[in-house]
């Protein structure tokens, strides 16, 4: 398991972060013991609001980055990571 | 009858499904929601007023709980959109924001909730993607059910209607409307919308009547007032009399009994009195629907819309299941024909696959076959798919957005290749299926005579057309009454494809809303269309009316029509003509 601090990952799913996959991702991060930021170019939103995550505007093929501020929450990010790299099973 | 004192009223709007209720009114009333009072709150009663806003999401958070567990499996995508609320409702930016300006600013939840909302809204709006801009509507949905339980209003809930009532809305978005337990609908009530907006297509699928475009009728009528709809003349009468009700009972009787006269002769062919045999078919989007056309008596597809499969999931159909979608539809309702209509990316229907440019005029812009001839592995899979089916019924293929001849040679070319490779690879299919072109943009009927010598037909699509050529769009609040089948450049512009390809030899369909209506027929049938499609619901009603009709008559009523300088004239001309054999027959017979 890689003990980085923060992955990035490029979006797969034709409609990007749009409503469902912007509340999957809130969701689990909602459970992370502290923050999970999503990143996309400057731009640095809070993963557990589905309200910041849509703000970003993150089409297809958007790079972005996730990052957590304590090492405890790795799982929470490698199970984010997983689930846009499946493209949120779409 | 509940209150015997009132004094019966009158209020006309557009009526856009026909038919008559009778029945109690039930308010869908926003507006006392969209009144929030602001005030202020001392600092010791911020905690309380914190406290009620919570209480007010975890109850907007159960009841969407209970919405989604009783809602069934098909609308799965429905509840989706509603998980995605429940988690929104939690959502810092909309709960943590609300609470912090109770406290920041000392002021009622429902003022900091406005405020926080009105924000979110306009970040949302300025976006450029489509998609996300309409983000900012689930935010208002989701806080209009927070407001409701905070500020006490009865929770609307249509789907707990109990009993069987006559919906009354300021207008009825498609995601209230998904709620209602139509069997408990009798018709529909409302202060905007027109013929071609959700309610009134919603009300025609369900056939139940519905007069719209009241302005005020929310204001005038009151939950629980005995009322009449009539969808076919546009009326709706409050406090009725005695008198009148007798009369709308008979009325309503009478109607049933037409709706079933003609139901019962819808599976025959409609044939004017002079023996001329106009095929009426049906319009549908997803195979299922099949079943409608077929039940209402409809004489085949004569539009299958294909972008459904493209819509409904993000990544593009196989030719295999493009295959088995057509088969369905080609199958169940063979010998008649299916007319297949390649994709049709529209305006209106943002389409997540090609949304890479952003288009500022998308009805303008790279649509229908624009888009699949550029996009060529897209449009072949699509072709190699219809041409397979064609092999088990009776299969045209229609091409949608045709604008100059160029376009015509391309896709016949396309079509050969795929018909070439599908040879090569041994596969069965039918290579001599007819070919179709949508006549929608004007250049298209300015050069009917050169499309006519490489197509077996045309389809006018009226929808689009009368957008086009009158430069309106439908959708624009502003200028929408300027859309009228009736003007008098429609009424020449369809004359000229229809004596176009008479010249020719080649037929002319129509599939637009314009096929639709009853009272449009002697104008059709004069002007000589071959074959008319519509929504299932309709065909009953088209197939009455056509019966009724003489062909020699309705060319000499042309003559009358044509020397007509507005809408207006025209249509007076054909309600005087013929609107008597309308409606007395649904009303008199």
């Amino acid at each position: 398991m890689s003990h980085t601090l923060s992955r990035d990952v490029v979006i797969i799913n034709e409609l990007g972060l749009h409503a469902r996959s912007a509340a999957w991702i809130a969701k689990l991060a909602q459970n992370a013991n502290s923050k999970v930021w999503l990143i996309r170019g400057k731009e640095r939103v809070d993963a557990s609001s589905i309200i910041d995550i849509l703000s970003l505007a993150c089409s297809k093929g958007s790079k972005i980055t996730l990052e957590i501020d304590e090492e405890s929450d790795i799982n929470i990010l490698n199970e984010i990571i997983d689930l846009v790299k499946k493209g949120f099973g779409e | 009858m509940s209150d015997t004192n009132a004094i019966e009223i009158i209020l006309n709007g557009i009526g856009a499904s026909p038919g008559i209720c009778i029945g109690k009114a039930y308010l869908v009333d926003k507006e006392g929601v969209d009144v929030v009072r602001k005030y202020f709150i001392g600092k010791e009663n911020l905690r309380h007023e914190t406290k009620r806003f919570k209480a007010a999401v975890k109850k907007a958070k159960d009841e969407l709980r209970v919405i989604i567990k009783n809602s069934n499996e098909e609308l799965c995508q429905q509840s989706y959109i509603l998980e995605t609320h429940v988690v929104m409702l939690k959502d810092k930016m909309l709960y943590g924001k609300t609470i912090e300006t109770i406290e920041d600013e000392g002021i009622n939840a429902e003022w900091a909730l406005k405020k926080v909302v009105s924000s979110l809204k306009s970040m949302f709006q300025n976006m450029s993607d489509p998609y996300l801009k309409e983000r900012a509507a689930d935010i208002v949905h989701v806080s209009d059910r927070v407001m409701k339980n905070l500020v006490g209003a009865e929770a609307l809930n249509i789907a707990d209607i109990c009993k069987r009532v006559i919906l009354i809305a300021h207008d009825l978005s498609p995601a209230e409307t998904s709620q209602i337990q139509l069997e408990k609908i009798k018709g529909f009530v409302t202060n905007r919308g027109g013929k071609a907006s959700h309610t009134g297509i919603i009300a025609r699928t369900l056939e139940i009547p519905a007069v719209l475009g009241l302005d005020n009728a929310t204001g005038i009528i009151r939950n629980d007032d005995l009322i009449i709809v009539d969808g076919t003349t546009g009326t709706v009468l409050v406090h009725p009399t005695e008198e009148t009700l007798v009369k709308y009972e008979e009325s309503k009787i009478k109607y049933e009994e037409y709706r079933a006269a003609i139901a019962r002769r819808s599976h025959l062919v409609a044939e004017t009195t002079d023996g001329f045999q106009l095929p009426v078919m049906g319009n549908i989007e997803l195979p299922e629907e099949v079943v409608s056309v077929i039940d209402h008596g409809g004489d085949g597809i004569g539009l299958y819309r294909t972008e459904f499969q493209y819509l409904s999931s993000s990544v593009f159909p196989s030719e295999d299941e493009l295959f088995d979608k057509y088969m369905d539809v080609v199958e169940v309702i063979a010998p008649k024909p299916v007319t297949i209509r390649t994709l049709d990316i529209n305006a209106d229907k943002a389409i997540t696959h090609v949304s890479e440019c952003d288009e500022t005029n998308p009805a303008l812009g790279l649509r229908a076959i624009r888009y699949c001839l550029q996009n060529p592995e897209v449009f072949k899979t699509q072709i190699r798919a219809i041409l397979r089916v064609a092999a088990y019924g009776n299969v045209r293929i229609l091409i949608p957005m045709i604008s100059s001849y160029d376009e015509v040679c391309e896709t016949k070319r396309i079509l050969n290749e795929v018909a070439d490779s599908l040879d090569k690879e041994g596969a069965v299919f039918n290579r001599d299926i007819e070919f179709g072109i949508m006549i929608e943009v004007p250049s298209a009927v300015t050069m009917a005579d050169v499309m006519a010598e490489n197509v077996d037909f045309f389809s006018i699509g009226t929808n689009d057309l009368i957008q086009y050529s009158l430069a309106i769009d439908r959708g624009n609040s502003n200028v929408a009454y300027l859309y009228n089948p009736l003007h008098p450049a429609i009424i020449r512009v369809i004359k000229h494809v229809a004596d176009v390809a008479r010249e020719k030899g080649i037929k002319v369909f129509m599939c637009g809303e314009m096929a639709n209506d009853p009272i449009y027929m002697p104008i059709l049938l004069g002007l000589g269309l071959d074959e008319l499609s519509m929504n299932p619901q309709s065909i009953p009603a088209v197939k009455s009316m056509v019966r009724e009709l003489n062909v020699e008559n309705v060319k000499l009523f042309m003559k009358d029509v044509l020397k007509q300088t507005s809408a207006t004239a025209v249509m007076k001309l054909v309600q005087d003509t013929y609107g008597s054999l309308l409606y007395d027959k649904i009303y008199h017979e």
